[in-house]
C-alpha cells in the first residue's frame, strides 16, 4: 500500500475516532449506558492514536523522536493513572481542573512549536512565508487560551486542594494589571497577524521575543482571572475553563490541519459551555459578574435575623428520629457540607433504614451543590445510593408539597426562601430547592453559621423547622441510632 | 492555510460545535461530573498533535517542548478516561451492599 493511501486511511480513522466521540457522549444521556459511552469515547481516542502513530512511521521517525514519544506518554499516562486511581471523589474538582491544565498547556505547545518551526523554514527560505496571516492568527488564539487556562486551572486546581487560600484573593491594582495584560497580548498578537500576512516585516528575532511577550501575558492573566474568585464560585470557573481548554485544542487543529482535533475541541468547548451557564444561572449571577468576583465581600446592608420574626426552634435527635421514621416520603437534601464532613454514607445508611421501614426516600440535589457541575450525584452514588432517588431540583420541587419531612444537611443557600421572596438578599432570583413546601424541616447543621454567601436563612425561624446541631457525621450517627431504636 | 482549506475547517468547526450543544444538552444533571471529565479525556486529542510533533522534532527545543506536549497530553487522556470509568461503575440501579466499605 503506498503512502496516499495509508494517509486516507488515516483521514478514515480520525472520522470514525470523531464519530465515536459523539456516539460516547451521546450514550452519556443515562446513567444505565454512560459507562459504554466512555468506553467507545476512550476507543475513538485509542483509533486516532493508532492511525496517527501509522502515519508518523510511515514518514519516518527517528530514534529520539520514538523516545520523545514514549517517553512522554509513559511518563504523562502513568501519572494520569496514578491519579485517577488514588484521587478521593471529594477531589475530582481538581482533578478535572489539573486535567483542564494540562490539555490547555499542550494545546499551547503545538502551537507554539508550530510557529518556530514554520518560522524556521521561512528564514532558510529566505523570506518565503511559511507563516500566514490566518495561521498566525490561529496560533495566537491557541497560545492564548491555552495558557490562560494552563495557569487559570492550576489556581483554580490549588484552591481546591487548599494550597491556596479558598477566599477571593484580592489582588491590589489587579483590575489595572489585567487590563493593561490583555491589551498588550492583543496587540502584539497584532503585530504578530500582520507580520505573518506579510503587511509589516520584522527581524525573526523581534517576532520571537513578541511570541513570547504573548505568552507571558496570556499566562499572568490566567493567574489574576482565577485568584480572586471565591471557592464557592468553582463550578463555574471549573466549566468556563474546560470550554476554553475545549477551544484551544480546535484552534491547535487549525493550526495543525487536523480535522479531529477541530471537532473533539468544539464538543468540548460545547460542553463547557453548556455546563458555564447552566451553573452561572443556579447561582443567579453573570459570569462577568463572579469573574469580578468578591461575593458577598461588600455586601454590608445585609440585615440580620431579628428576633421578631420569629425563634430558632430547637429538636432533640429522639424527636427528628420519630419524624423521619413515621414519615411517609422524605426528601434528602445535601450540600456540599455534607461531603466536608465525609457524610455521603451516614445519610446512605439513615435512608435505608427508612426505606426498610416503606417510606419513600429520594434526594434533591441542587445544581451547584458540590464544587463542581453534579458533584454531589458522583459522591452519593460512591455512598451506593441508587441513582434513580437523586433528583433535579426543577423535578423534584413540586413534591415538596407532598414531602412529611425535608431533611437538609450541610446545605443552606440553596434552600434560602429569601431568594424567592426578599428583593433586597443578594441571592434574589437565584434558583432554590423549595424545601418550606415541606410539612416539617429538619437542619442538620453545626452552628448558626451563614452559608457562603454571607447572608442569613428565614428558613432556620420558619416555625415548621427543627434545628439539629450537630457535625453531619456524627449527626447522622446519633439519628440512625435513634432510628433503630424505635 | 489557503482559504479553501480554512473554510472546510470552519465549516467542520461550527457544525461540531452545533453538534456538541445538541447532543450534551441531553445529558441529565446526574452525570454531569463524569460529562465534563469525559469531554476532558476527550481534548486529550492534542495527543495527536503533540505525536506529529515528536515525530517532527529536529532540535532541543523542538523535542523538550514536543516531550512535555506529550506527556500533558497523555496525562490528559489516560488519566481522564480512568477517572470517568470509575465514576461512571458507580452509578447503580440497585446496589449491591457488598461494595459499602469506605463507610467507615
Amino acid at each position: 500500500m503506498n503512502a496516499t493511501n495509508i494517509g486516507y486511511l488515516v483521514q478514515l480513522a480520525f472520522i470514525a475516532g470523531a464519530a465515536l466521540f459523539v456516539m460516547g457522549l451521546h450514550l452519556m444521556n443515562s446513567p444505565a449506558s454512560a459507562r459504554t459511552g466512555n468506553r467507545l469515547s476512550a476507543t475513538g481516542m485509542i483509533v486516532a492514536v493508532v492511525a496517527e502513530l501509522i502515519q508518523v512511521t510511515q514518514a519516518g521517525v527517528g530514534l529520539v523522536n520514538w523516545a520523545i514519544i514514549i517517553g512522554g506518554l509513559v511518563v504523562g499516562g502513568g501519572l494520569g493513572l496514578r491519579m485517577a486511581r488514588t484521587i478521593a471523589m471529594t477531589s475530582m474538582p481538581q482533578l478535572v481542573s489539573l486535567f483542564n491544565a494540562v490539555g490547555g498547556g499542550a494545546a499551547a505547545l503545538l502551537a507554539l512549536n508550530d510557529f518556530i518551526a514554520l518560522d524556521g523554514q521561512r528564514v532558510l527560505a529566505g523570506g518565503s512565508p511559511g507563516l500566514d496571516g490566518w495561521r498566525t492568527l490561529f496560533i495566537l488564539a491557541d497560545v492564548l487560551i491555552g495558557s490562560v487556562t494552563f495557569t487559570g486551572s492550576l489556581v483554580a486546581s490549588a484552591k481546591l486542594m487548599g494550597m491556596i487560600r479558598g477566599q477571593p484573593i484580592v489582588i491590589p491594582l489587579g483590575r489595572i494589571v489585567s487590563w493593561i495584560v490583555v491589551i498588550s497580548a492583543l496587540s502584539v498578537s497584532i503585530v504578530l497577524i500582520l507580520s505573518g500576512a506579510g503587511v509589516v516585516t520584522y527581524d525573526p528575532e523581534i517576532l520571537y521575543v513578541l511570541l513570547v511577550a504573548a505568552l507571558v501575558c496570556a499566562l499572568v492573566f490566567g493567574l489574576l482571572m482565577v485568584l480572586p474568585i471565591g471557592g464557592a464560585d468553582m463550578p463555574v470557573v471549573i466549566s468556563l475553563l474546560n470550554a476554553f481548554t475545549g477551544t484551544a485544542v480546535s484552534m491547535a487543529g487549525f493550526v495543525v490541519g487536523n480535522v479531529m482535533l477541530i471537532v473533539a475541541g468544539a464538543l468540548v468547548g460545547a460542553s463547557g459551555a453548556i455546563l458555564t451557564r447552566l451553573m452561572a444561572t443556579a447561582m443567579n449571577r453573570s459570569i462577568g459578574n463572579i469573574l469580578v468576583g468578591g461575593f458577598g465581600a461588600a455586601e454590608g446592608t445585609q440585615t440580620a435575623l431579628s428576633g421578631a420574626d420569629g425563634t430558632i426552634r430547637e429538636v432533640s435527635v429522639d424527636d427528628a428520629a420519630i419524624q423521619l421514621a413515621y414519615a411517609s416520603k422524605v426528601i434528602i437534601v445535601p450540600g456540599y457540607g455534607l461531603a466536608v464532613a465525609q457524610a455521603q454514607h451516614g445519610v446512605r445508611e439513615l435512608a435505608d433504614l427508612l426505606e426498610a421501614r416503606g417510606i419513600e426516600v429520594s434526594y434533591a440535589i441542587h445544581p451547584v451543590a458540590g464544587r463542581m457541575p453534579g458533584h454531589m450525584n458522583v459522591l452519593l452514588a460512591e455512598a451506593n445510593v441508587p441513582y434513580p432517588q437523586l433528583r433535579e431540583m426543577d423535578d423534584i420541587n413540586p413534591e415538596f408539597e407532598r414531602t412529611d419531612v425535608a431533611l437538609i444537611v450541610g446545605a443552606n443557600d440553596v434552600t434560602n426562601p429569601a431568594a424567592r421572596t426578599d428583593h433586597s438578599s443578594p441571592i434574589y432570583g437565584m434558583p432554590i430547592l423549595d424545601v418550606d413546601h415541606a410539612r416539617s424541616i429538619i437542619v442538620l447543621k453545626r452552628s448558626m453559621g451563614r452559608g457562603y454567601a454571607g447572608i442569613d436563612n428565614p428558613l432556620y425561624l420558619n416555625p415548621k423547622t427543627g434545628m439539629f446541631f450537630a457535625d453531619a457525621k456524627k449527626g447522622l450517627a446519633e439519628l440512625i441510632t435513634a432510628v433503630k431504636a424505635l | 492555510m489557503n482559504v479553501a482549506t480554512l473554510l472546510d475547517s470552519l465549516t467542520v468547526f461550527v457544525l461540531a460545535i452545533l453538534l456538541g450543544f445538541e447532543v450534551i444538552s441531553k445529558v441529565p444533571a446526574t452525570l454531569h461530573t463524569p460529562l465534563m471529565s469525559g469531554t476532558n479525556s476527550i481534548h486529550g486529542i492534542v495527543l495527536v498533535g503533540a505525536i506529529g510533533l515528536a515525530a517532527t522534532a529536529n532540535n532541543p527545543l523542538a523535542g523538550g517542548l514536543a516531550f512535555v506536549a506529550m506527556a500533558f497530553a497523555g496525562a490528559n487522556v489516560v488519566g481522564g478516561y480512568w477517572v470517568t470509568d470509575r465514576m461512571l461503575q458507580m452509578f447503580k440501579r440497585r446496589p449491591t451492599q457488598a461494595t459499602d466499605r469506605a463507610a467507615k
